[in-house]
């Protein structure tokens, strides 16, 4: 259908499909029994939070692909980690630096894993202020050291522990109860992670390595994307498609602040006018995003 | 009540009044005062005709009459929905605060539809001089919250006039004005050291503070709020104006909440995340709560401030866009409350307590133990009057996202035991953290109210 319709008329068309009777929706999804059900319990949908537990089953094929990639994705984070942590250890200032923002992506590719974790998430990626500075550690205290303070010293104990860190997430991630639902969130979630403080230089905010935490948050929500993508087609195949092009505009637009050797110009290189655009783009994919929850139905 | 009520009820008998009728401070008394030649922004109205404010904007045609009356007050507020003022389409009189009282107005006050507020940072250099602001801003404020015109030349051709205009023909609208304090004022310049109270100090960090330098603090904030935009900024124009060479604006907010024509029941009103907003707010038509929770009591120290009150105020920018994505149980689960009834989770309407004990089949706490409303309200023995605004800022220009949230204003007795414990745990675990961002902060000492003859803070300098 139309593919390039702007987004409040693609939500304005969806609710439609839905509130229409059976035989308009059946022209677009093989599953018009889903469709109805869907109609009939939205107002529902505030009594929902149950509600992962009874789709689990009908997604373990995906939700059995994601843990691989994010089992994968934790066991580089953890050998990428003790590189930057040697080096740290080691006094190599250059090193670490070079190795610090290419180690953090494999952790936030799958960020909300981690965030399901406990406390694990601000032991590893709190920023000067999310927690009370006794309790500050983990990769944005070190990024401080080597950036603004441009040293190694003092920072043996705080690699020690973050190394530590990342090696307890390893362990705990076979813990971690994955379900469709948490998929669909988690996907938004990476999203909303960069909209919240990579968009604003905020993150990374001595080093500033932020493309390389904004790439990554992208990557680890299209990865999830890819996964659904079969269901979501199912479901509503106007919807998969507007994502996958949304992804495309984003990644396209990003396209031009790699460089040549794998990585990402620091974000002080980009101007005012590319911060927006980025902004936007990366607002216009969330929104048909957070849509993807149609397909666990309510 | 806006313009547009009075003109489509200009030609009922009975003008609806029952929102101002719900009030209790609205004043009765005739406005004697320290003026000497009042004259209501109405009075003009009337005596201009039905199509008055045209021709006040005519200028000489609103001389001439002002003129002609020798400005002599006229009685406004005791003749509310007389015939006098049905002909001139003139319904909402009577919508006057009293500026005058044991407490200031515009805190147990029922919030008005708009705010205006400012914070200022005093250039003066010695007492005499705060004192003399103090004065110029109690007669201004007076007469505005009477719907009067600002006392002083307004009808020589030759200087600009005293009051700038833009409300005349414009009721008082609930119009309130107050003052505050804020802990910078207490330093060497006007030897008010010894008289700060204990503990009154900017509020410490919170965990995911993002503060910015633009939106804190401030010597002195005066918090405007009315049923009109126009009449509050009005207010704040001409109290900026009456401050030049002693005082300079150090910030702004504009806020703004449902109307109470939009919502004529006043249920309570929602913010812009969708949710209800203030359901567990003491009453204020609770007198003996009010002197636990808000009014600074006679033991509490710092006699100046007795009967007065503690505001604390920030900025908190919502991430809209990202809220906006979050899927209904994430927001509800948030928010510990059901989103279209606001009843807490597991209950059926908005004022019950909620369950803190039950669990889901699975054994989670129904109502998570990180929502917001189960943090805030902890172990249930402080409260604090909340009386925030929705804020919107336009664009934020860097990412192009809109730049909106909640102006939070509250009032408590002591900022140390009611403020700080509740904000340090909804710092630390409040779900809505993902969601929000505290971008200003500030604390004021609001005074006590002002006795006729004389001045804010007439106990302090």
């Amino acid at each position: 259908m139309k593919a390039r319709v702007t987004l409040p008329a693609t939500i304005l068309l969806s609710s439609v499909l839905f509130a229409a009777c059976g035989n308009q929706a059946a022209t677009n999804t093989t599953t018009a029994p889903a469709t109805t059900e869907a109609t009939t319990t939205t107002p529902a949908a505030s009594t929902s939070s149950t509600e992962a537990t009874t789709t689990t089953a009908d997604f373990k094929n995906e939700t059995e692909q994601y843990r691989t990639y994010a089992i994968g994705e934790i066991d580089s984070f953890v050998t990428e980690t003790e590189k930057f942590t040697e080096a740290v250890k080691a006094g190599k200032l250059k090193e670490a630096q070079a190795l610090y923002a290419p180690a953090r992506m494999h952790y936030e590719r799958i960020e909300p894993i981690a965030e399901a974790l406990g406390n694990l998430d601000p032991d590893i990626d709190a920023r000067a202020g999310d927690v009370d500075d006794k309790d500050w550690r983990g990769f944005h205290k070190i990024e401080q050291a080597l950036w603004e303070k441009k040293t190694t010293d003092g920072m043996s104990e705080y690699a020690d522990r973050l190394l530590q860190d990342a090696q307890l997430l390893r362990a705990k991630v076979e813990t971690v109860e994955i379900d469709a639902s948490m998929l669909v969130v988690g996907a938004v979630e990476l999203l909303n992670e960069v909209s919240s403080s990579k968009i604003t230089g905020e993150e990374e905010r001595y080093s500033h390595t932020d493309l390389y935490d904004f790439v990554a948050n992208v990557e680890g929500a299209e990865k999830i994307y890819e996964i659904l993508k079969p269901r979501l087609a199912e479901k509503d195949p106007d919807l998969e498609k507007q994502i996958g092009e949304r992804f495309d505009a984003l990644n396209k637009e990003l396209a031009p602040f790699a460089t040549k050797d794998g990585g990402y110009v620091t974000y002080d290189k980009l101007t005012k006018e590319d911060i927006r655009t980025l902004s936007q783009n990366l607002d216009a994919l969330a929104e048909p995003l957070s849509q993807m929850g149609t397909i666990l139905g309510v | 009540m806006s313009k547009k009520d009075s003109s489509e009820n200009k030609t009922k008998s009975t003008p609806v009044q029952s929102d101002v009728d719900s009030s209790t401070e609205v004043s009765t008394e005739s406005q004697t005062g320290v003026f000497k030649k009042p004259v209501s922004r109405r009075d003009m109205l009337r005596l201009a005709g039905a199509s008055g404010v045209g021709l006040l904007l005519g200028g000489s045609g609103a001389l001439g009459i002002m003129k002609a009356t020798g400005l002599t007050k006229q009685p406004l507020s005791d003749t509310p929905g007389s015939a006098e003022n049905v002909t001139t389409g003139i319904t909402n009189v009577g919508d006057e605060h009293s500026f005058y009282g044991t407490h200031q107005s515009g805190i147990v006050t029922p919030s008005q539809n708009f705010m205006c507020f400012a914070s200022f940072d005093v250039t003066l250099s010695d007492a005499a001089g705060l004192r003399r602001l103090f004065q110029a801003w109690t007669k201004a404020s007076a007469s505005l919250m009477a719907g009067e015109l600002l006392d002083g030349q307004n009808e020589n051709p030759n200087l600009p006039p005293a009051d700038t205009g833009e409300a005349a023909g414009l009721s008082s609208s609930k119009l309130t004005i107050t003052f505050g304090a804020g802990p910078a004022l207490f330093d060497h310049r006007f030897g008010l050291s010894g008289k700060k109270p204990a503990n009154f100090a900017d509020l410490p960090a919170f965990n995911g503070d993002n503060l910015q330098s633009e939106w804190c603090g401030g010597d002195l904030a005066v918090q405007i709020c009315a049923d009109d935009m126009q009449v509050a900024f009005h207010a704040m124009r001409n109290l900026i104006r009456i401050a030049r060479g002693s005082a300079v604006l150090r910030w702004s907010q504009e806020g703004f909440q449902r109307s109470s024509a939009a919502d004529p029941n006043q249920a309570t009103p929602r913010n812009l995340m969708g949710f209800k907003d203030g359901t567990a707010n003491p009453s204020v038509k609770d007198n003996s709560m009010m002197n636990e929770v808000v009014w600074v009591q006679p033991q509490d120290g710092a006699g100046w401030m007795t009967n007065g009150s503690y505001m604390v105020v920030r900025r908190i920018r919502m991430r809209i866009e990202v809220w906006d994505r979050s899927s209904l149980a994430d927001q509800e689960n948030t928010f510990g409350r059901e989103r279209v009834s606001g009843a807490p989770i597991g209950s059926h309407h908005e004022f019950d307590r909620g369950d803190m004990e039950a669990k889901d089949a699975s054994g989670k706490p129904v109502i998570p133990m990180n929502a917001h409303m189960r943090v805030a309200r902890g172990d249930g023995s402080m409260q604090i009057l909340r009386r925030p605004y929705s804020y919107s800022s336009g664009m934020d220009k860097v990412t192009g996202q809109l730049d909106a949230g909640l102006f939070f204003i509250s009032y408590q007795r002591s900022i140390d035991k009611q403020f700080i414990p509740m904000q340090q745990r909804l710092a630390q675990i409040d779900a809505l953290n993902e969601y929000i961002q505290h971008i200003g902060s500030a604390v004021f000492a609001c005074f006590p109210g002002v006795q006729q003859g004389g001045y804010i803070g007439d106990e302090l300098v």
